[in-house]
C-alpha cells in the first residue's frame, strides 16, 4: 500500500503543479490552442468495501493519459473518493461539476453510479460509466449518461453460454452443481439473471442447491459444508475477492473436489488477490468475463505502460477494472477530438456517435444504443494458468487450451 | 436567549437566500448538512429531551425511505401518501421497541444496544425482502429534472434544498414548542432523575414512549427525503450503523438537549468534513479516513472541554461577554 | 418456501453435515468467545462499556500482520508480542483519557469510546489501505479427518489457544495478588480505597488485560480470517453480543456466548439461509436483554 500512495501522491502532485501552470497561463491561449482538451472528473470508491477495486480502476485512468496525450489530447484526471457510499458519490459529482468537470467518469458500483449520473443530467455533463451493471441506470431515459459495460442480464447469457462452449470444447458435461453467491447488489443481480435465464439456456447441468452468503461473512466453513453435503459435479460461484478466497480455502481443507469452480461473471476469481493468497489452489478457476484481447496494439501498449508505472502490482490481476476504466476515458477523449467542444451537450451528441474500432478488449466496435447503452460486449472464459489469467474461449482470442475437469486439490504440487 | 434568537435570525434569513448566493456544490454540502440537522433535531427529541440513548436511528430513516419509496415506486403514489405511511411505520416500529425495552427496563447502555441490534436485524431483513430489492436495491425512476413537481417531489436541487430548509425550520420550531409544554417539562425531570419525576406523578412509561415515538416518526421523514433526493435505497448503506451514529454527531457536538444545538453542530460538521477533505486533497495525500479520525478527535475534545456542547458553550460566552 | 423446506430437511437429516456444523461452530465460536474477554473484563471492573473493542482487535491483527511479514514471525508466536503492546496501550488509554470520564454519564463514556473506535479504525485504514492482509502459515490448507468429521488445523490451535488463554486470565484473577486486589475493586470499590488500593491503577491495569486480551485474540483470529479496517465495527458488536449473552464480567460467560453464537450462527447458515445468520445473532441479543440482562453468567446489578 505504501507504495501504491507514493505513486499516487507524486502523480496528485504533478497533476496539481500542471493545474497550477495551465491556470497560471493567461486565458488568451485557452480557445487558439489546437490541441483539444479534457477535464475529466473521476469518482470511484477508494475507501470503504470497494476501495481495493476502486483503487485499481484509479490505475487505469491515469494510464489512459499519455495514451490521450499521443492521440493528441490532453486529458486532466480530476479524482473524487466516493467513499462507497450514495450520499458522498453524489455531493462529490456535484464539487467536481463546480470546480470545471467537462466529463464525469466511474463510478464501479451500481447504487454510487446512479446517484452521479443524476447530476450528470441536471448540470448537462456527459457521464461515460466505467463499470457497473444494473440494468435501471441506462434504463432511465438519461441524455448524459453512456455505459460501455454489460447489463446484468447480458453478462449471466454470455457467462453461461461459455459454459456450454467449455463442456463442448473439452467433452465434458457436469449434471449437477451448486450455485454460490453473495448476498449484496452484485451477487443478487446476478442470481435473479440465473433464475431468469437458465431455463432459456438448456444447460446441461441441474442446480442441487443455491446458497446466499453475508458479503462481510467472516468465514464461510458452514455454507462450504453445505454445498459439499450436494455433492455437485460444478460450483458456480458470483463472488468479490474475500469471499472467493473463504470459499476456496474451505473447499481445500474440506477435501471437496469437483470438476471445477467457474464464475458466471463476477469478480473474484480474477483478482490479484486471489492469485497471490491461493498460489497453487487459485490455479484453473475459471471466470467468464468480458476480458482483454492480448493481441491488440492497444493491449500491448497498455501492459507496458502498466509494467513500468507499477513494477510492483500484479498486471492481470488489475486487468479488468484497469481495461474499463481506461476505455472508458479513452471513449471520452475520442468523443472530445471529434466535438471540437467541451460544452456538455456538444460532448453528448458526439458521445452518441462514438464507433471506436481501436481498442483492447475482445469484441466489436465500441457504439452506444439511443440508451446510452454498449449491448454488444461479448464475455470470453479466462482461467488461472501458472499465476496467469489465459483466455481459453472464445477459441479466436484464445492463448491457452482450456483444462477441464481439474486436478484435485490434492494433486497439485 | 437573545443570542438564540439573534443566530436564529440569521440563520433563517441565510438558510432563505442561499440558493441565490451559493453554487451547485455548495448547495449540494447544505443540503447533506440540513439533513443531518434535521435528523439530528429528531434524535435529540428522544435522547436530549428525554434522556434515551438510541444509536440505531438509521433504522427510522431506513424504514421511512423504504416504506415511501416502495409506495412510489409499485403504485406511482407520491410522497404527500408515502410520507404519512412512513411516519406510520416508523411510529410502530419505535413504539414496540419502546414498550419492549422501558417494560423490561432495559437501561442505559444495554438500552441502547437494544437499538443497534434493532436496527441490524433490519437491516439484514431488508436484504432478505426481495420484492423491496433485497440487498440488489431499491432504485426509484428519475423523472423529469428541468420541472418542480411538488406532488412526486421530483424536481432539481433548488426544490430539495427549499424542502429540507422548510422541514429543518419546522422541526427546530417543533422542538422549541415541546420544551415549553407539559411533555416537554416531563421529558426533562425523566432525563434528569427518572425516579424523581415517577415520585412526583409523571407518567414515565408513557412520556418516554411517547418521546421515542415522536423521535422515529420525525426520523422516517428524514428518510423520505432521502429516497426522493438520491432515488436509490440499499439497506447496506442506509440502515449502516455508521450512519447512526454519523446521525448522531452533530447533536452531541452542537449541544445536546438544546433547540439550535443540533443545527448548529450539522453546521458546523459537515463543512468542516469538506474542508477537511480540500485540505487533504490539497496536501496531495490518498484521503482514505481522513475526514473521520477529525471527526473522532473532534468528538472527544467536545466532550472533554465543551460537556454541554458547543451552542451553550457559545451562548455562555455570549452572556458573560455582555455582563463585562 | 417449499424449496427451502425440502433444503431444511435435506440437511437437518444428512447426520454427517449436522455433525461438522456442530463442531465448526463450536471451533469457531471459542475464538470468538476469546476475542470477547477483554470486553468483559473491562465491564466487569471499570464498568465502562468499550466500544471500540473490535477496532482494538483489528490493531492486533494488523500488528500480527505486520510482524509476519517483516520478521516472519507465526501469529501464534506474535500473541505474546502484541498482547504486551496493546496492554501498553490500553494501559495509557485508561490513565490519559478514559479515567477523565470515569465519572460523567454513561453515555457520555459511550460515545467517548465511540470516537476512540472511530479514530483507531481509520487510522489503520489510511496505514494500511482497504485491501485485506492475510498471513500465510505452512497450515493454513491442512486438515484432519476424525472419522466423518473434517477438523481444519488452523481452528483446532485457535480454540486450544482461546481455551489456554481464558485459564490463565482465570488463573491471574484467583491466584495473584494484582488478580485479587482487581476483584476487590470491583466487588466494592469504597472497601478497596478505604484498605488503600490504587483503584485508578487498578482500572489502568484491567484495561490493559483487557486490551491484551483481544490483542492476543487478534492474533488468533488473523489466522481464520483477513484483517480489513471494515471489520472493526462488526467484532465490537460480535462482542458486545457474546459477553451479554453471557454476561457482563463474567469470564466463563464470554466462554460459552461465544460457543453459543458460533453454534447457533452455523446452525443457520446450514438449516436456513447463511446470508440470514447474523441476524438469528441480533435476535438472540434482542432476547437476552428483554428477558436476561445480566446474561446467563451475570449477577444481578
Amino acid at each position: 500500500m505504501g507504495r501504491i500512495s507514493t505513486v499516487s501522491r507524486r502523480r496528485l502532485v504533478q497533476t496539481a503543479a500542471l493545474g497550477a501552470v495551465t491556470a497560471a497561463v493567461p486565458l488568451r491561449y485557452g480557445r487558439s490552442q489546437a490541441r483539444p482538451s479534457l477535464k475529466l472528473g473521476v469518482l470511484l470508491p477508494r475507501t470503504g468495501i470497494l476501495a481495493s477495486q476502486g483503487t485499481q480502476c484509479v490505475r487505469g485512468y491515469e494510464l489512459a493519459v499519455a495514451i490521450a496525450a499521443e492521440q493528441g489530447v490532453t486529458l486532466e484526471i480530476m479524482l473524487a473518493d466516493t467513499e462507497s457510499n450514495v450520499d458522498t458519490a453524489r455531493a462529490r459529482a456535484e464539487r467536481l461539476v463546480g470546480e470545471g468537470a467537462q466529463m464525469l467518469s466511474g463510478a464501479f458500483d451500481s447504487g454510487q453510479t446512479l446517484a452521479i449520473a443524476q447530476v450528470a443530467e441536471q448540470r448537462s455533463i456527459p457521464f461515460v460509466i466505467n463499470i457497473a451493471a444494473a440494468p435501471q441506470i441506462t434504463d432511465q431515459g438519461f441524455k448524459y449518461v453512456f455505459r460501455n459495460f454489460p447489463k446484468a442480464g447480458a453478462l449471466i447469457t454470455n457467462g453461461l453460454t461459455l459454459m456450454k462452449d467449455l463442456f463442448a470444447a473439452t467433452n465434458t458435461t457436469p449434471r449437477t452443481a451448486v450455485l454460490m453467491h453473495s448476498n449484496d447488489t452484485f451477487g443478487l443481480a446476478q442470481k435473479q439473471a440465473i433464475d431468469a435465464l437458465f431455463p432459456r439456456l438448456s444447460m446441461p447441468f441441474t442446480f442441487a442447491d443455491s446458497i446466499s452468503y453475508d458479503p462481510r461473512a467472516r468465514d464461510l466453513s458452514v455454507e462450504v459444508s453445505k454445498a459439499r453435503a450436494a455433492r455437485p459435479d460444478l460450483m458456480v460461484v458470483v463472488t468479490r475477492a474475500n469471499d472467493a478466497i473463504l470459499i476456496v480455502r474451505e473447499m481445500v481443507r474440506q477435501r471437496f473436489d469437483v470438476m471445477g469452480l467457474v464464475s458466471p461473471g463476477s469478480p473474484g476469481m480474477y483478482d490479484s488477490q486471489f492469485v497471490s493468497t491461493l498460489g497453487r489452489f487459485a490455479e484453473f478457476a475459471i471466470s467468464n468475463v468480458p476480458w482483454v484481447n492480448p493481441n491488440t496494439a492497444l493491449a500491448k501498449q497498455v501492459a507496458a505502460a502498466f509494467a513500468q508505472r507499477y513494477p510492483q502490482e500484479n498486471y492481470d490481476g488489475n486487468l479488468f477494472n484497469m481495461a474499463f476504466s481506461l476505455q472508458a476515458a479513452l471513449v471520452g477523449v475520442d468523443a472530445v477530438r471529434r466535438a471540437g467542444s467541451t460544452a456538455g451537450p456538444a460532448l453528448a451528441e458526439a458521445l452518441r456517435a462514438t464507433r471506436i474500432e481501436n481498442h483492447m478488449m475482445i469484441g466489436g466496435p465500441i457504439t452506444f444504443d439511443a440508451t446510452g447503452q454498449n449491448d454488444a460486449i461479448p464475455s470470453a472464459a479466462i482461467q488461472v494458468r501458472e499465476g496467469r489469467q489465459r483466455v481459453i474461449l472464445p477459441a479466436a482470442a484464445a492463448d491457452a487450451q482450456p483444462v477441464f475437469p481439474v486436478p484435485g486439490w490434492t494433486q497439485r504440487g | 436567549m437573545i443570542a438564540a434568537r439573534a443566530m436564529g435570525g440569521a440563520l433563517l434569513l441565510a438558510g432563505l437566500a442561499a440558493p441565490w448566493l451559493a453554487s451547485e456544490y455548495v448547495l449540494s454540502v447544505l443540503i447533506v448538512s440540513l439533513w443531518f440537522a434535521y435528523v439530528g433535531q429528531a434524535w435529540n427529541i428522544m435522547m436530549g429531551f428525554a434522556g434515551q440513548l438510541s444509536l440505531g436511528h438509521a433504522m427510522y430513516v431506513g424504514l421511512g425511505a423504504y416504506a415511501a419509496a416502495g409506495l412510489f415506486v409499485f403504485t406511482g403514489i407520491g410522497p404527500w401518501l408515502g410520507a404519512p405511511l412512513a411516519v406510520i411505520v416508523a411510529v410502530i416500529a419505535g413504539a414496540g421497541i419502546g414498550w419492549l425495552g422501558f417494560r423490561f427496563q432495559v437501561k442505559g447502555v444495554y438500552f441502547a444496544l437494544l437499538t443497534i441490534a434493532f436496527a441490524e436485524f433490519t437491516r439484514i431483513l431488508f436484504d432478505h425482502i426481495t420484492v423491496l430489492g433485497g440487498s440488489g436495491g431499491l432504485f426509484l425512476p428519475v423523472g423529469q429534472r428541468s420541472g418542480v413537481d411538488l406532488i412526486n417531489l421530483r424536481g432539481g436541487p433548488v426544490m430539495f434544498y427549499y424542502v429540507i430548509f422548510v422541514m429543518t425550520v419546522a422541526i427546530t420550531a417543533l422542538s422549541w414548542a415541546l420544551l415549553r409544554t407539559r411533555l416537554g417539562y416531563q421529558w426533562q425531570a425523566i432525563r434528569e432523575d427518572a425516579e424523581a419525576a415517577e415520585a412526583v406523578g409523571v407518567p414515565v412509561f408513557r412520556t418516554k414512549l411517547l418521546a421515542v415515538m415522536l423521535s422515529a416518526g420525525l426520523t422516517a421523514l428524514g428518510g423520505v427525503f432521502f429516497a426522493f433526493y438520491y432515488n436509490t435505497l440499499f439497506p447496506e448503506q442506509i440502515f449502516a450503523k455508521s450512519r447512526s451514529i454519523e446521525m448522531i454527531l452533530a447533536p452531541i457536538i452542537g449541544g445536546m438537549g438544546t433547540v439550535l444545538g443540533p443545527l448548529v453542530g450539522a453546521l458546523l460538521l459537515t463543512p468542516l468534513g469538506e474542508l477537511t477533505m480540500a485540505v487533504i486533497a490539497g496536501l496531495g495525500v490518498t484521503n482514505a479516513g481522513v475526514r473521520q479520525v477529525v471527526f473522532g478527535v473532534l468528538l472527544i475534545l467536545v466532550l472533554w472541554f465543551l460537556p454541554q456542547g458547543v451552542w451553550p458553550w457559545l451562548t455562555q460566552r455570549w452572556a458573560k461577554g455582555r455582563r463585562q | 418456501m417449499a424449496l427451502d423446506l425440502t433444503s431444511f430437511w435435506l440437511a437437518i437429516s444428512n447426520g454427517e453435515l449436522m455433525a461438522n456444523t456442530l463442531v465448526k461452530g463450536t471451533l469457531t465460536g471459542l475464538v470468538y468467545g476469546l476475542m470477547a474477554l477483554g470486553l468483559s473484563v473491562i465491564f466487569g471492573v471499570v464498568r465502562v462499556v468499550n466500544f471500540a473493542h473490535g477496532e482494538m482487535m483489528v490493531v492486533g491483527m494488523y500488528g500480527a500482520w505486520l510482524l509476519a511479514v517483516h520478521a516472519g514471525l507465526d501469529p501464534l508466536l506474535a500473541m505474546p508480542v502484541m498482547a504486551a503492546l496493546l496492554f501498553a496501550g490500553g494501559y495509557l488509554l485508561q490513565r490519559g483519557l478514559i479515567n477523565r470520564f470515569v465519572t460523567r454519564p454513561e453515555h457520555v463514556q459511550f460515545l467517548l469510546l465511540v470516537a476512540v473506535a472511530m479514530i483507531l479504525a481509520n487510522t489503520a485504514l489510511m496505514l494500511f489501505g482497504p485491501d485485506a492482509r492475510t498471513v500465510q502459515v505452512d497450515y493454513a490448507f491442512d486438515s484432519i479427518l476424525v472419522g466423518p468429521l473434517i477438523l481444519d488445523l488452523i481452528r483446532i490451535y485457535a480454540a486450544g489457544f482461546a481455551i489456554l488463554l481464558t485459564l490463565l486470565l482465570f488463573a491471574f484473577f484467583r491466584f495473584t495478588l494484582t488478580g485479587k486486589a482487581i476483584r476487590a475493586a470491583a466487588d466494592n470499590l469504597l472497601g478497596a480505597q478505604v484498605i488503600g488500593l490504587d483503584h485508578q491503577r487498578l482500572y489502568a491495569l484491567t484495561f490493559g488485560i483487557g486490551a491484551a486480551a483481544v490483542g492476543a485474540g487478534g492474533c488468533l483470529m488473523l489466522l481464520l480470517i483477513d484483517a480489513t479496517p471494515m471489520i472493526a465495527s462488526d467484532f465490537t458488536i460480535l462482542g458486545f453480543i457474546i459477553v451479554i449473552l453471557g454476561g457482563l464480567g463474567s469470564l466463563m460467560g464470554a466462554l460459552v456466548g461465544g460457543i453459543l453464537i458460533g453454534v447457533s450462527e452455523a446452525l443457520a447458515g446450514t438449516l436456513i439461509e447463511p446470508s440470514m445468520k447474523s441476524m438469528v445473532s441480533f435476535g438472540l441479543l434482542i432476547l437476552v436483554l428483554l428477558i436476561r440482562p445480566q446474561g446467563l453468567f451475570g449477577r444481578r446489578g
